[in-house]
């Protein structure tokens, strides 16, 4: 049995048996839907609507509804594809990371960390797709025989690499949750009265029986997945951050970018469950297992995530003057001085100085203040891929062809629909699936539940 | 047709249903299987499942991934179609292998990651649409159940009961069905 120092926090607080668990869990799912949800729900699906309209108004018009032109061709869009894959990012760090460094208190926010990764990799897979223009032939990008004159793709572009990437992470990564959550939808089969619901939770449950032999496949195969799934993590937002670095514009081609970015993309991912985690432990009382101390653990991810963009942003900085690059000098003076120097500051005060807020113990351990932070993080790294898109693109090498972009109604529809969709999913995730990974925070009751911690510490027992 | 009996023994804590097993297995009574409504630790080489082979299976399939995909590239980019792009001609695998690590790597893990998991489901038998074979619905919520049959037993079924209940169970249920 696993043993843990008595002095640690105790992860699951209330004096809970293994019932409570599933009571806690499966019982919102039994119920009515709350009235408060129904109203979010109405408003997300709203704007996942609005947002839908623009997506079909731009594939039915081309892109030029976009504020994109010659000078700057990328802006927006893969801003918020950037922005999309970086949130991804969190849920698979927790799932798959934090295993295999046995961080027990991500069990309780894994499962809705890895549907957040799921929704938030769907949304990013839509802008690189309508940024093609034609998506119904979107389908070139692989690698199928064709009547084009034999061409394949280039497997030399780190476009293409994306491609791989980002859908082997994508499907990877639903494998993962699903695997995780078969066991999880037994359970709920296995207490629903009403048939068609019976029904359902058994077809997506898979006949899971809890054979004693399945539960050590169970977990030899999230061992094997959480270790094939940590590299690949590492991996998507290097390659993401290859789409730059490769080029030869200033303000991209620099070898900082894989680290930087997947610093980056962990530290919003991260800002990012925080915000949905915080509405939702309250408003599905979850406050047991999802807990200051979780909560904690998250803050220190982000501050060390945190400040290594920042470390990652002065260098840039630095190496800019250092190199005697004069475009590269240009490039950083412009950021910081040109005309989308707002930008460079929110992101600089967002990013750099904010999450220093957490060292303090108080504010770290605030539900309130880690709200506010975590959204203030989200801000500012959609403006660093901001920052680092648009204002490398606008002022190239030649002065002639300089030009700036302004987003139009049609831009900020689009993205302000890819949250709507979102957070539509994710209500829909809150209202019938298992948020919390029941057979997991099961396995660490005895030793991190706080009865138990309570009989340890004064000796009585130690089973 | 010979009549055979299952007992299903009920336990309310992973610690009594481990406690348990030790005691039966030491009678040499073979417990054919555990129910349990998530991983209880060490129940494995007490009631004799032998470890997984499924990392070996998914190490094969990255490497089929491996191979795969650096003999795609190979045909795509050099012997099919080789292409001058941005003065870095296509001529030899080699020379063009830095540029292929990605999609090599992506899609070993690809291959790996699916592979594994499709055998997963199917050395298991939890597929879409198969019925569940729990004996109690509770043993998915905070109840673990021993499944001990007479046919695997030279006891009968009697005397197993007998040793059943010097253990710390909660219910016993005994079916006869038919092999």
């Amino acid at each position: 049995m696993q043993q843990e120092a008595a002095i640690r926090e105790p992860l699951i607080l209330g004096d809970k048996s293994y019932k409570d668990i599933t009571d806690d869990v499966v019982g919102p799912i039994q119920g009515k839907a709350p009235m408060g949800w129904k109203i979010m729900i109405t408003i997300t699906s709203i704007i996942a609507f609005y947002g839908v309209g623009c997506i079909l108004y731009l594939i039915g018009t081309g892109i030029g509804v976009w504020g994109l032109n010659k000078t700057v061709g990328w802006a927006w869009d893969i801003t918020n594809f950037v922005w999309w894959v970086g949130i991804g990012h969190a849920g698979t760090l927790i799932s798959a990371v934090l295993l295999l460094f046995r961080q027990k208190w991500r069990m309780a926010i894994n499962r809705s960390a890895e549907a957040m990764t799921i929704f938030a990799v769907i949304m990013a897979a839509v802008f690189p797709g309508i940024h093609m223009g034609r998506i119904w032939v979107s389908y070139w990008v692989l690698p199928l025989p064709n009547q084009f004159g034999s061409l394949w793709v280039n497997f030399n572009s780190p476009l293409l690499w994306d491609v791989f990437a980002i859908s082997t992470y994508f499907s990877v990564s639903l494998v993962f949750w699903y695997i995780g959550l078969i066991p999880d939808f037994a359970t709920i089969r296995d207490r629903m009265t009403k048939p068609l619901q019976k029904k359902i939770y058994g077809l997506l449950s898979f006949g899971w029986s809890g054979r004693a032999k399945h539960w050590t496949r169970f977990e030899e195969v999230s061992l094997v997945l959480a270790g094939i799934a940590t590299p690949l993590v590492f991996s998507v937002h290097s390659i993401v951050s290859m789409d730059f670095a490769t080029s030869v514009i200033p303000g991209w081609h620099t070898t900082i970018f894989p680290p930087y970015f997947v610093s980056g993309a962990v530290f919003s991912g991260f800002a990012m469950v925080q915000t949905l985690l915080l509405i939702m432990r309250k408003t599905m009382n979850l406050e047991n297992y999802i807990h200051t101390k979780h909560v904690e653990y998250m803050n220190i991810v982000i501050i060390v995530t945190g400040s290594i963009v920042g470390v990652a942003y002065l260098t840039e900085l630095f190496i800019s003057w250092y190199s005697g690059v004069e475009y590269e000098s240009y490039a950083f003076i412009n950021r910081f001085s040109g005309p989308y120097s707002m930008s460079y500051w929110i992101m600089m005060t967002c990013n750099v100085i904010s999450p220093q807020l957490f060292w303090f113990k108080k504010i770290r351990r605030s539900l309130v203040a880690t709200f506010a932070l975590s959204i203030v993080v989200n801000i500012g790294m959609w403006f660093e891929r901001y920052v680092i898109i648009v204002t490398s693109l606008h002022r190239d090498f030649d002065p002639s062809s300089w030009g700036e972009f302004h987003a139009t109604n049609i831009d900020v529809g689009i993205f302000i629909g890819t949250l709507g969709i979102f957070f539509t999913l994710f209500l829909l995730f809150a209202r019938v699936f298992p948020v919390l990974a029941l057979n997991e925070l099961k396995t660490i009751l005895k030793s991190s539940g706080e009865e138990h911690k309570r009989i340890q510490s004064n000796g009585k027992s130690n089973h | 047709m010979e009549s055979k009996k299952v007992l299903h023994v009920m336990y309310d804590d992973d610690g009594k249903l481990l406690e348990a097993a030790k005691q039966l297995v030491a009678k040499g009574i073979r417990v054919k299987d555990v129910y349990s409504p998530f991983p209880v630790h060490g129940i494995d080489p007490i009631i004799g499942v032998k470890r997984t082979r499924l990392a070996i299976a998914s190490f094969m399939y990255a490497s089929t991934g491996t191979c795969l995909a650096l003999f795609g590239m190979w045909y795509f980019m050099i012997q099919d179609w080789p292409m001058n792009i941005g003065g870095k001609p296509s001529f030899s695998l080699i020379e063009n292998l830095p540029a292929f690590v990605p999609v090599t790597f992506e899609f070993s893990v690809l291959c790996g990651a699916h592979g594994m998991a499709l055998t997963y489901l199917l050395r298991n038998g939890t597929l879409p649409g198969m019925p569940a074979s729990n004996p109690d619905p509770r043993t998915t919520d905070d109840k673990f159940v021993m499944e001990i049959l007479t046919e695997e037993n030279e006891m009968d079924a009697a005397a197993l009961e007998a040793a059943v209940n010097e253990t710390e169970l909660l219910e016993l249920s005994i079916k006869e069905y038919t092999a």
